[in-house]
C-alpha cells in the first residue's frame, strides 16, 4: 500500500466506527443528519473537493461529481445513514481497486523480473561492475553462479548449467560449455563463466522481451475498445435517466418528490462503468503477463483475442514440426548385423561434415578408432569409397551402387537412404530422416481436442517426405514442394475461404506468411531478431506443445473478460430496473457499484494464474 | 516521433480512458495511449509540433485528474 492508500484506510476505519456509533445513538431529525455529516466528510472530503474542481473544468459526467450529487442528494431527502454509507463504500471500492491493480501490476512486473541489474566486465584484467548498458560488443564479462546473465554472448571460458525458465517456461536447466551461446536473462546456476558479449544491452534478448511486453498495452482488443466506447455513452445515459426519473413523475403525475428523487439517486450511484473499464484491460494485462511466464510473448491484447478464436493452424514443416536436423530412422542390414553395418558406415563417414554423415556418426555414439580407417575418397554427388579394417567399402546413394554394380534394393521407408557395400557385395542400408519433434504429434492432437478444425502443413520439401511426416503427426492437410511465395498464396486462399488462421513458423524465412496470417506465431525465438520482429506471438523455445497452451491461455482470458462484461452489465441493468420501480434501495446500488467492481477485479486476477 | 511518459497517481481506469480520448483529439497526434495498467502514456505525433502536443496532453490530463502528474524527462 502507498502512503496515500494507508491514510485512506484510516479514514475509512474511523468513519465506519463513527457511523456505527451514531446509528446507535438515540438522536433524531436534523441533529442525526449533522452527526452523520462528520464521518461523511472524514471519508469523502477529497471526493467533494475533486467534484468541485472537475465541474469547474466542465467534467459533468465525472464519477466523483456524480457520487457527490448522489450522496448530497441523499442528505437532502434525509437518508442520512445511506448518504454516509454510500460515500464510505465508494471509498472502499476505490481503495480496493488501487490496491488490486497495484498488486497485479507488481506481480506481472515480478514475472518479468528478468532484467539484469549489473554486469561484471573485465577491462585490462580488472573486474569492473557496471550497468549492463555500458558494456560494449566484444567485451568479456564474468558471470558467477547464481547471477543473471546480463548480455547475450558466447562462453569463452568455463562450463556451467543455465536456467532459462524465466524466458522460455522450460524448467529443465541446460548445460553450456565453451563456444556455446548463452542468452541474457537466463540464470547461471553452477559454474563461473567468462562470456564474450555479442550485442549491446539495448539489442539483447532480455531488453527485446521487456520492450515487447510493455508495448503490448498499446494494441487493444476489440472488446476493450468496445468497452471504452460503451463507457462514454453509459454514464451520460444513466445520468439523463436519473434526471427524467426525478422530474417527470412528480411534475406530470403529481407523485411525491422524495420517492422519485431517491430512485434517481440510485441511478447516479450505479452510473460509473468502472467495473468494466478496470477489469477488461486488467484481464488482458494479466493474460499477457501469465503467458509471458510460460515463454509465450503476446504483442497485444488484439492477438490474444484472435488466437482464442483460431480455427485453422498452419505449420511450417522444417524446424517447426520437425527438428530441422537429420537422424537415423532405421537400419536394414543384409549379411551382417545392424551394429556392424552402422559401425562401418560411421567409420567411413567419420571425417565428413555433411549433416547426413554427422547423423550417422551420432547414431553410432561410441568412439571411432581412426587407426582403422585408411584412405577415404569422395565420389561427388554419390557418396564415398573408404578403406576400413583393410577392406574397401562404398557408402552412398543408389547411383553409387549402380556405378559399382552392387545388387542393391530401395527401401520401403521414406527418407534419405544410405547404401553400404563391401566391394560389390551389398550389405544393406541406413534410412535417415528429419525427425519430428517429440511433442509435435501431441501438440496437434491437443489442438484438435481444443476444437481447432483444421491443421495444415506447408513445406518446400518433396511430396513423399511431407506426406510421411503429416501422417505421422496427424496433420489434416499438407502442401509440399512450395516456394516461399507459394506459402503466402496457400495462406491467402485459406483466409479467403473464411478461416481464422494462425501460422506457426520459425521466423527465419517465413516473415511474409507470418504477417499475412490473422496471427503469426514464431517459435524458437531465443536470439532470433527476425522472428521477434515479424511475429504477433513469439514462443521463446521451439516446442510445438507451447501452442495448445497459448490457445488455452487466450481462451481463458477471453472467458474471464466475457464473464465480467456480462456480470457487470446484468447486475447494473437489474439494479437500474429495480431502482426505477422502487424495489431496490441505496444499499443495492452500492453493491451494484463497489461490489461489482471488487468481484470483477478479483475475477480478472485469475488471468494471472497457471492453466493446467 | 514516438515517446513514452510515466504517469504518477493515475488512480482511475475510466479517467485514463477519458485522457486517451482527449489526447487523441489534439491536433498533430497520430496515436496516443494512456495505460492505467502500466501507468504510462505513449504519444506518437509529428516531430515539428511534438513539444506543443506534449504540453497540450499534460493539460488534458490535469483537466481529467488534477492529482495525476506526468513525468517529463
Amino acid at each position: 500500500m502507498t502512503r496515500k492508500q494507508k491514510r485512506t484506510l484510516w479514514r475509512i476505519a474511523a468513519a465506519a466506527v463513527l457511523c456505527v456509533v451514531i446509528a446507535l445513538l438515540p438522536v433524531e431529525g436534523l441533529w442525526r443528519g449533522l452527526l452523520f455529516a462528520v464521518p461523511y466528510l472524514i471519508v469523502g472530503y477529497d471526493v467533494l473537493w475533486s467534484a468541485v474542481r472537475n465541474i469547474l473544468h466542465g467534467q459533468v459526467f465525472d464519477e466523483k461529481f456524480l457520487m457527490a450529487i448522489a450522496t448530497l442528494g441523499a442528505f437532502a431527502i434525509r437518508e442520512y445513514p445511506e448518504a454516509a454509507a454510500v460515500m464510505l463504500f465508494y471509498q472502499i471500492g476505490e481503495l480496493f481497486q488501487g490496491i488490486a491493480v497495484g498488486r497485479s501490476r507488481r506481480s506481472i512486473a515480478a514475472l518479468m523480473d528478468i532484467a539484469p541489474e549489473s554486469a561484471v566486465v573485465l577491462r585490462d584484467g580488472q573486474e569492473e561492475e557496471v550497468s549492463p548498458d555500458e558494456v560494449r560488443v566484444g567485451e568479456t564479462i564474468l558471470v558467477r553462479p547464481g547471477e543473471k546473465i546480463p548480455l547475450d554472448g558466447v562462453i569463452l571460458e568455463g562450463r556451467t548449467t543455465v536456467n532459462t525458465a524465466a524466458l522460455t517456461g522450460e524448467s529443465l536447466p541446460a548445460d553450456k560449455a565453451e563456444g556455446e551461446r548463452v542468452i541474457s536473462g537466463s540464470i547461471n546456476l553452477t559454474g563461473a563463466i567468462k562470456v564474450r558479449t555479442e550485442s549491446v544491452y539495448e539489442d539483447s534478448t532480455v531488453a527485446k522481451i521487456l520492450e515487447l511486453v510493455e508495448n503490448s498495452q498499446e494494441k487493444k482488443a476489440h472488446v476493450e475498445s468496445f468497452i471504452t466506447r460503451f463507457a462514454r455513452w453509459y454514464t451520460p445515459c444513466v445520468v439523463v435517466g436519473a434526471l427524467l426519473l426525478a422530474l417527470i413523475p412528480p411534475l406530470l403525475l403529481g407523485q411525491p418528490w422524495a420517492v422519485w428523487v431517491k430512485r434517481a439517486l440510485i441511478f447516479l450511484v450505479v452510473s460509473c462503468p468502472c467495473a468494466l473499464v478496470v477489469s477488461v484491460p486488467l484481464s488482458f494485462f494479466g493474460g499477457i503477463g501469465g503467458a509471458s511466464r510460460e515463454g509465450i510473448l503476446i504483442k497485444g491484447a488484439n492477438y490474444l483475442e484472435t488466437l482464442a478464436k483460431v480455427d485453422t493452424v498452419v505449420f511450417d514443416k522444417t524446424g517447426t514440426l520437425t527438428q530441422g536436423s537429420f537422424a537415423v530412422d532405421a537400419i536394414h542390414p543384409k549379411q551382417i548385423g545392424a551394429e556392424a553395418l552402422l559401425d562401418i558406415a560411421a567409420a567411413a563417414e567419420s571425417y565428413s561434415q555433411h549433416p547426413v554423415a554427422e547423423s550417422i556418426v551420432s547414431a553410432h555414439g561410441g568412439d571411432i578408432d581412426h587407426s582403422r580407417i585408411g584412405q577415404v575418397t569422395e565420389i561427388a554427388g554419390k557418396g564415398l569409397r573408404a578403406e576400413v579394417d583393410g577392406q574397401t567399402f562404398y557408402v552412398g546413394n543408389s547411383a553409387l551402387m549402380e556405378q559399382i554394380g552392387a545388387d542393391y534394393h530401395d527401401c520401403h521407408l521414406v527418407g534419405t537412404v544410405i547404401h553400404v557395400a563391401r566391394e560389390r557385395e551389398y550389405l544393406g542400408h541406413i534410412v535417415i530422416n528429419d525427425q519430428p519433434k517429440p511433442d509435435a504429434a501431441q501438440a496437434i492432437a491437443d489442438l484438435k481436442a481444443l476444437g481447432v478444425r483444421k491443421t495444415v502443413m506447408l513445406t518446400g520439401d518433396i511430396q513423399k517426405v511431407a506426406r510421411a511426416v503429416a501422417e505421422k503427426l496427424g496433420v489434416d492437410e499438407v502442401h509440399a514442394e512450395l516456394l516461399p511465395g507459394q506459402k503466402v498464396e496457400q495462406v491467402e486462399r485459406m483466409l479467403q475461404s473464411g478461416a481464422k488462421l494462425a501460422f506457426v513458423g520459425d521466423g527465419i524465412n517465413d516473415a511474409p506468411v507470418l504477417t499475412r496470417a490473422d496471427v503469426g506465431i514464431a517459435m524458437g525465438a531465443m536470439g532470433s531478431d527476425a522472428a521477434i520482429e515479424s511475429a504477433d506471438i513469439v514462443l521463446m523455445d521451439d516446442k510445438p506443445s507451447r501452442l495448445p497452451l497459448a490457445v488455452k491461455l487466450s481462451r481463458r482470458t477471453m472467458r474471464i473478460v466475457n464473464e465480467n462484461i456480462v456480470f457487470a452489465l446484468a447486475v447494473k441493468a437489474v439494479i437500474l430496473l429495480l431502482g426505477a420501480l422502487g424495489i431496490a434501495n441505496m444499499w443495492f446500488a452500492v453493491f451494484g457499484d463497489v461490489g461489482v467492481l471488487i468481484l470483477a477485479v478479483l475475477n480478472a486476477m485469475r488471468c494471472l494464474g497457471k492453466v493446467e | 516521433m514516438k515517446k513514452t511518459f510515466k504517469l504518477e497517481d493515475l488512480d482511475c481506469a475510466n479517467c485514463a480512458a477519458k485522457m486517451e480520448a482527449a489526447i487523441n483529439k489534439l491536433e498533430g497526434v497520430q496515436k496516443a495511449t494512456v495505460s492505467f495498467m502500466t501507468q504510462k502514456m505513449t504519444i506518437e505525433a509529428d516531430e515539428a509540433v511534438f513539444d506543443d502536443v506534449v504540453q497540450a496532453a499534460v493539460k488534458c490530463i490535469a483537466k481529467v485528474e488534477p492529482d495525476c502528474r506526468v513525468i517529463l524527462k
